[in-house]
This record gives structure tokens, sequence and C-alpha cells, in this order.
């Protein structure tokens, strides 16, 4: 909390010395976003598209929505953010980690332009906000189902990337799982890609072989689903960033969705409006940016209602998923006894939890 | 009925004729997909083809182009002289990433010291990653006898994964709060290959790219080295009592191609893309073949080739923002140019003739 509103503070002394400039409306805003994979993955692209078509909704003959799919993480994304800025958009949401560079670089060139990206920590500009979402709160939710349901004792994670987000995430989904079930033992597969139908499900095949019967994932596409619904529900998973609805008869036993629409609405609706200022982000269960979908039948009842009771505590702010005595994998102590998570120990983290075996690959 | 019929000898016409015909086929057939999907063909060929070089946004995009054409062609040139002399080089989107992570690494190992010495050796040391890599599976098949075709591939995902390990390991940025990615060149002058004339989108890559094709060229035409290498693509066994030793060869075209593919890495990672990044690769090692053959494996053909790509990007990227149009018929209508391009290239070989009576 500190942290933001020293952004706050930051974003307000910047506007301050801009004139105002800032605080002007705006009749028509043009919003552009930036997708790392296609609309059709299922999941991560698919919600942030949904944002937009959420914002274009809302705002009707307002707003013009425009978007570019399968942007490579590099050069060719600030030749496309380029694209953009010159072509008219007032607002660009750039939508994957692997922009901020690029996202930068070119906010410097554009300061009329609104620059928004997703999951990073760079505003190196006044006029480039981060946002991002608690998505480590949803794992809570889908580790004590894990821990709950796994017959093997044996659950698994299918990780892309070794960033702070994703490492947050299997840190968050372990301690849960391990509260509901103190046996258990978590096996994480790096993919290092964040959408790669083949490669997640080999990743998925390689825990199954290992006798891990509950996958979580953090890759974008429904493979890892797929692959599980082969199995005729021996092992069961989550829909990762969409709700997946499509596997509900099969191993999907919960999602994780990623809601964009009401940050988004809330962006190009402040820049309509004149009231619009640089930010920082991070929103959770309690803002609508994280939503649990439907737990399945599959489940019984009463992890269930265990299941969403941890939820609604999350909402409601009353507890925390990284709630100490924690410590580090290597024994030294991180949390005390009651003591939570600083928002900043969590975006920086590059650690795991006691208990998880394997190391984060350096 | 119309038969197939070999030529005695190819045809000089369709050799240079067909490129020009498989682009505009394309353009006949990708018009046919963008109305079938409700766009206008003629406003979408137009943003493709015509609006990158002169439309509204040219001053930026023009250079785009050859930011975009420079790795895609210094690749393709080397691939060109192996594949003339029959030696099949899949594998230069590896070569391109080793030269990358070499090159790049001798530039961050001295961090932060300047001297106006560290972006040669740093070109130097993309060269030999490239080399290297490159001779991996040209030594397996002089000594082993393996496919050359599928050890350069298999290799390529080797290299992926050793540029995921780079990336949040070995290179990765001390000041990137635990972010994979290496440092970025742009804040590094001594190392950075910055543009020397942005408004064509020059840096030191599209300079190399032409040279080489210059090289290339002469090579292929004055030199006894490229007379090798034609024979020894055209007739194996008469290269052979020419006294061409084919192990000599295999190595010598892996290792130029190998070579060039680490150089275009190196002029990238220091330039465009401006850092190591798990996701630094973007494919031009595998578009290069098909600049390779769209240019006819001809140094300046290739040069042609490489720009007409880069257009179909460039250009491409413009249709699927402004026009709505999905990424995938983008990749549909780059592919189809490969396809009409194999289609067309029949007639190099062989004839329609009218067959009359046999039925």
């Amino acid at each position: 909390m500190k942290r933001r509103n020293l952004l706050a503070t930051a974003a307000m002394g910047l506007l301050l010395a801009s004139g105002g400039a800032f605080a002007q409306g705006m009749d028509k805003v043009k919003a552009c976003f930036v997708y790392v994979g296609p609309i059709g993955d299922g999941g991560w692209t698919f919600q942030h598209h949904e944002g937009a078509l959420a914002v274009q909704e809302k705002f009707g003959d307002k707003v013009e929505i425009q978007w570019q799919e399968n942007v490579p993480e590099g050069a060719d994304a600030e030749r496309v953010l380029t694209q953009m800025a010159l072509g008219g958009c007032n607002i660009i949401f750039t939508t994957s980690f692997g922009f901020m560079d690029p996202t930068n670089a070119v906010a410097a060139k554009f300061p009329d332009v609104k620059f928004e990206h997703a999951t990073g920590f760079k505003r190196d500009s006044a006029n480039v906000s981060t946002y991002n979402a608690r998505f480590y709160e949803g794992r809570a939710v889908q580790g004590h189902i894990a821990g709950k349901m796994t017959k093997s004792n044996k659950i698994g994670y299918i990780a892309s990337f070794p960033i702070p987000e994703v490492v947050m995430g299997i840190n968050s989904y372990y301690l849960h799982a391990k509260k509901a079930n103190p046996n258990v033992e978590l096996s994480v597969v790096w993919a290092f890609t964040w959408f790669d139908p083949a490669k997640e499900a080999d990743a998925a095949k390689a825990l199954i072989d290992q006798g891990v019967d509950v996958i979580a994932s953090h890759t974008d596409s429904t493979a890892p689903l797929a692959e599980a619904a082969k199995t005729n529900g021996a092992v069961i998973g989550f829909g990762q960033a969409s709700d997946m609805a499509e596997y509900k008869d099969g191993p999907r036993v919960s999602s994780i969705i990623d809601n964009w629409a009401p940050y988004y609405v809330k962006r190009v609706g402040a820049l309509l409006d004149g009231t619009y200022e640089q930010a920082d982000a991070w929103e959770g269960i309690a803002g609508g940016e994280v939503e649990i979908g439907e737990i399945t039948a599959a489940v019984p009842a009463e992890v269930k209602a265990e299941a969403e009771a941890l939820r609604d505590s999350i909402a409601a702010g009353t507890y925390h998923p990284f709630t100490g005595p924690i410590n580090k994998q290597d024994g030294s102590p991180w949390l005390a006894e009651g003591a939570t998570a600083p928002d900043g120990d969590l975006l920086g983290m590059n650690f795991y939890v006691e208990g998880i075996t394997g190391d984060i690959p350096q | 009925m119309f038969r197939l019929e070999k030529r005695p000898t190819p045809s000089k016409f369709w050799l240079y004729a067909t490129p020009p015909v498989a682009v505009i086929l394309t353009m006949i057939a990708g018009g046919i997909l963008f109305a079938a999907m409700g766009k206008n063909p003629f406003e979408v060929i137009r943003t493709i083809f015509w609006d990158p070089v002169f439309g509204e946004f040219a001053f930026y995009l023009r250079g785009q182009l050859l930011v975009k054409a420079g790795p895609l062609i210094l690749i393709a040139i080397g691939l060109a002289l192996g594949f003339r002399a029959g030696i099949w080089n899949i594998g230069a989107e590896g070569q391109y990433i080793m030269g990358a992570i070499v090159g790049a690494g001798v530039g961050l190992a001295v961090f932060p010291t300047e001297s106006r010495w560290i972006f040669p050796v740093m070109v130097v040391a993309g060269a030999f990653g490239g080399w290297a890599w490159a001779m991996i599976p040209a030594i397996l098949k002089t000594r082993f006898n393996t496919n050359e075709i599928l050890v350069s591939l298999m290799l390529v995902y080797v290299a992926e994964t050793i540029l995921a390990k780079a990336s949040t390991g070995f290179l990765k940025n001390p000041e990137g709060m635990g972010f994979p990615g290496s440092r970025n060149f742009s804040s590094y002058p001594a190392a950075e290959n910055a543009f020397l004339y942005e408004p064509l989108g020059l840096h030191w890559g599209g300079v190399a790219a032409l040279v080489t094709a210059v090289l290339a060229y002469i090579l292929l035409t004055r030199h006894q080295a490229g007379f090798q290498i034609k024979l020894a693509g055209q007739a194996p066994r008469a290269a052979r009592f020419h006294g061409v030793n084919p192990a000599r060869l295999v190595v010598m075209c892996m290792g130029i191609s190998g070579a060039l593919a680490g150089l275009a890495g190196l002029f990238e990672v220091t330039g465009p893309a401006g850092q190591i990044s798990i996701d630094f690769n973007t494919g031009y090692g595998f578009t290069a073949i098909i600049v390779a053959f769209l240019g006819r494996l001809n140094p300046l053909g290739i040069v042609l080739a490489g720009f007409l790509m880069a257009l179909t990007y460039v250009g491409g990227e413009m249709a699927s923002t402004n026009l709505g149009l999905p990424d995938a018929a983008i990749q549909v209508f780059q592919g189809m140019l490969l396809f009409f391009l194999l289609a067309v290239d029949v007639l190099t070989n062989y004839r329609f003739r009218l067959h009359v009576g046999a039925h």
C-alpha cells in the first residue's frame, strides 16, 4: 500500500508540474491493445480482448478500439506501438510482461499518448502506467482444492517464466495445498512460454507420468486440460486466465478468471472525463479483477464450501494468502507469526517457500 | 488434356518470371481470401504493399523495412550458398540465437567499460558464436555422415533452451529486480548498435547485409570457391573429379551461413531488440529460408526478396491493426507466397503440353 501511495504522490507531482494538461477531458478516445498471443488462445489474450470489447460496449461511439494479436516481445513490439501511436491511438494497453522495454521506449517519444503496461514495473515517463492483478489470491483457493482433491498426494504446476508473478503463484498454491493436506508434494515444470499448446501438453504429460493428479498451469492455452481429459477423470486441473468452461464436464474443477474489463473501462473513462492519472494498479478478488470460476460438482460440497469461504475472506481483507509464519525454501525465516507479506516482497519474489523441492531456474 | 513435360534445359525466362508471377498470384488469391472475410481486398492489398512505402506514415515505416529485411538478407545469403551446394542448413535460427548470446555476453562481461573496441570485438564474437554452432552439424556430417537437416534443426531447440537459461541466469540484468532478460544495450553506448541513419533504418546490420550481398555475388560469379559450390550442387560427381573436397565444402558452407546468422543475431540484440530475452528470436532464421528461395538463391535476388518479405510483415501488421484482420489471415497470406512460388517454379524445369488423343 505504501508503495502505491508513494507512486500516487509522484504522479500528482508530475501532474502539477505539467500544468494540468492531463486534466482536460476528451470527446472521443481511440483505445488500442497489443496482444502477445492470438485472441483465440482461450486464456490470457482472450480475456484482455474481452476487456477491450467491454470498453467498446460501455462507451459506444465515444470510443474506437484497435488491436494487434501475436506481437512478438522485442523489436516488433516497438514498431507496432509506434504505428499505433502515429495512427492516433490515445491510450495503448500492452498486455504482456515482455512489452515492458518497448512500451517505455515508445512512450518516451509520444508524451501525449497514454501507455498502460500489464504486469511490469517500469514507469520511466509520466505517461506510462502499470497494472496487474493479485492472481496469487486465486492460487490460494486453487491450492486448497488441490490439497483436498489429490489422491496420490502429488500436485503439479506448469510454470511459464521464472518471474516474481509466477513464483508468487506457485508459493501461494503450495502453501494452501500444504495447509489442506500436510503430505502434499509439488512438482513444477518450467515451460518457458506463455502460449505453446504443444509444449504445455508435454509439460502436463510429464507431470501425469510422475503420478501427479492435480495440475495447475500458468500458461495461456487449454492444452493442459485437454491432456488431463485423456486420463478419464484420474487427473483434474483448473481453468487459467479464462474460465475454460468447455472442460467443466471433464477435468476442470474451478478456474481463475482474469477480468480486465473493470480496469479498462475505468482507465478509458478517466481519459474521457479528464481525471486520468499515472497509476500502478494491483487489484485482486476484492476489486473484481480476479474471479474464481464455478467450482464443479466433482469437488465434494464440503471442500467447495471451504474454498469459497477462503475466497470470501480474501475478498473481505480478513485473510492474506501470505500470512506468517512462513520460511523460505532454505529454512531461513521470511514472515514472522501473524505478519503478512509486504507488496514489495511479493513483486520481487525470487524464492520458493519452505517445502517446495527443486530450484527456480537461474 | 495438359501434361507436364520436362524441359531439356531449365527455362531462363521462368527462372526470373517466377517470383513476380508468384507475388501477383498471391495478391489475387489473398484478395479473394480477404473479400471472403468481408474486407475490401483492394484496401487490404494497398495497405500491405503500398502504404508502408508511400502512405501517411511512410517516413517511419520505410526505415522499418530495412530493420526487418537486414537480418533476413544476411541469413538468407549464407543459407543460399549452402543450398546451392546441396548442403541444407535449416538451423539458422539456432545459430542466430547463439551469435546473439556469445556477442552480447562479451559486451556484458566488460560492462560498463567504455572503449571503441568493444563493439567490433562483439561483432567478431557474434559471428564466432553462430559459426561454432553450425560447426556441430558440419562436423557430425563430415565425420559420422549424419543428416545436417535434422541435426541443425534440432540444435535450434537446444539454442532456445540456452537462450532461456541466459535470460534467467547467466546474462540476467543484475538490476532487473529478478525479472528475466539482460541489460538493455540502449543504455550502454559502447556496445550499442545504434541507427547510423534513422530515416532509412540503417544500422550496422543493414550495412553488413548489403555488403555481404555484393561479396557473395562476387564469390559466386568470379571466385573458384563459388564455382565449386555451384558445381557440387548441380553435378556432385563432376565436382569430385574437379577436385572439390566434399567435406571441406560442407565445413565452409555451414561455417559461412552460421557466421552470418550469428552476425544477424548480434546486430539484432544490440540494436532493435536491445536485450537478450527469452523470446528474443522471432523466426528470422526460418523465414530466411523462404527469402533465399524467393530470391532464387542469388545474392542480389535475395536483397529484393528480403525487402518484399519485410513489406508483408510491416504492411501485414498495418492491415491487421487498422483493418481488424486476424493475424492468422496475414500468416496465410505469407504462406501463399511460398506456396505459389513453389508451384510456379515447376515451370522452370517443366512445361505444359497439350496432349491430344491418348485418352
